[in-house]
């Protein structure tokens, strides 16, 4: 299994220095906690955005489950990755809220719409033309990562789910299946639809003129 | 053996997430490396893929609300102060509840005593007795613990009458009648009561058996 890709500089240094916060606020420097979660307050937010589907609602569950974190801060073992650790309560915030305002009933008729038997059949790309690459530095710019998250936004929940958690939050499959409650096999089936299914988005972005305004497509190429 | 030859698009379109993860065998590698060679639209497909990855993996597609941080820290900052005092508190209540319980306790105890034991003490039965002649001939029963002059109407259970001394009485925990023995002391008593104060004392106050 690949690892995914490191988010911090200095894995090393940071992991230590993390295991040393763990460590304090566990035995009772609480004021230490917000250093300790800091750099994973987006990904406990977007973790959040990603299944509710609404700011104000994601930022209220991203708050409550760093509360969660840091009540059951004693419970944490050092041999879980803390991050991993953190998007999971975040996961089972954000699913709980869900289930309690029933939104899920809109949301399992859309699934139900696409039909349970998909998941297991295949899904054929539709964009066969050479493809035309958005480079990372194309992120700098706003409407480009609007653009994506709208995308990423029209899949089917438990596609975004699972690419939310694999490919922005880099939690590996295991990880992933466990957050959601699902099998690991399911959590690959749902990963490759997600990734098709944006890829194809991506490319008719192309032609409804997303990246249009982009540096590169006026000779300004940036690579 | 590999086998070039073996996987289509189809089966490429269903392994290509695996295979950008790193999850093929070397086998079926091999095999769709040399399918990207020669299929332009799988590799359109496989670059595709490898960009939504990389776009999406990025930290920059984290992007949170202006001013998440700060109502972040402040509501975490908010709960710290509550546990804090919360902590007080619960080191406080940690000696305070035991404490308050033995409170309750003894005021319970207390109040116990004010309705019950002091009208039971105070109740003309049971009192010690004091001043009673020790050789004095006094007649117990089954059912009580009281002493009383022989043919005292408020014997209980006359069939378990047992004739003793005064002193053995008393010895055995028995306390005067105070029916038959407060008559027979304040008419019997006189000769050890010629000052007459120990008389009054002990019609009207409790009395020690232990301060014979």
């Amino acid at each position: 299994m690949s690892e995914p890709s490191v988010v911090l500089n200095n894995p090393g240094q940071a992991g230590a220095r993390e295991q040393d916060l763990i460590s304090s606020v566990q035995r009772g420097q609480h004021e230490l906690f917000y250093e300790l979660v800091r750099p994973y307050e987006r990904r406990v937010y977007a973790a959040a955005l990603a299944i509710l589907r609404n700011e104000h609602d994601a930022e209220d569950a991203a708050q409550e489950a760093m509360l969660k974190a840091f009540k059951n801060i004693r419970q944490f073992r050092a041999e879980a990755r803390f991050s991993t650790w953190l998007i999971q309560i975040t996961v089972n915030e954000a699913l709980m809220r869900r289930r309690r305002e029933r939104t899920v009933q809109m949301e399992n008729i859309d699934d139900h719409r696409s039909g349970r038997g998909e998941e297991e059949s295949e899904y054929a790309p539709r964009d066969f033309a050479d493809w035309r690459e958005i480079p990372s530095e194309a992120l700098e710019r706003k409407e480009v990562r609007q653009r994506l998250a709208e995308a990423l936004a029209t899949l089917d929940r438990k596609y975004r789910e699972v690419f939310m958690l694999r490919d922005m939050e880099h939690l590996n499959i295991q990880e992933t299946a466990e957050a959601l409650g699902i099998t690991a096999a399911s959590v690959k089936t749902r990963l490759l639809r997600a990734r098709l299914m944006l890829r194809d988005l991506l490319a008719a972005g192309w032609e409804q003129g997303w990246f249009s305004r982009l540096p590169f497509e006026k000779g300004n190429k940036p690579w | 053996m590999v086998n070039h030859e073996a996987v289509n698009c189809e089966q490429v379109w269903r392994e290509i997430s695996n295979y950008v993860d790193g999850e093929v065998d070397a086998g079926l590698r091999a095999s769709m490396d040399e399918h990207f060679r020669t299929c332009k639209r799988c590799a359109s497909v496989l670059a595709g893929t490898r960009n939504v990855v990389q776009l999406y993996g990025d930290e920059r597609m984290l992007e949170v609300p202006a001013g998440f941080s700060q109502r972040l820290e402040k509501r975490l900052g908010q709960r710290l102060e509550t546990k804090q005092s919360g902590s007080r508190w619960s080191s406080w209540s940690a000696w305070l509840v035991p404490v308050a319980a033995m409170l309750l306790i003894a005021g319970g105890v207390l109040l116990t005593n004010s309705l019950t034991f002091k009208n039971y003490i105070q109740s003309r039965h049971a009192q010690p007795g004091n001043n009673v002649p020790p050789d004095l001939v006094v007649v117990v029963s089954d059912g009580s613990k009281l002493f009383h002059v022989p043919g005292c109407p408020f014997i209980h259970d006359k069939a378990s009458e047992r004739t003793m001394t005064a002193k053995e009485a008393m010895q055995d925990g028995y306390v005067p009648c105070t029916r038959c023995l407060r008559q027979y002391l304040k008419t019997g008593l006189t000769h050890e009561s010629e000052d007459g104060s120990e008389e009054a004392e002990g019609q009207d106050e409790v009395l020690s058996i232990a301060g014979q």
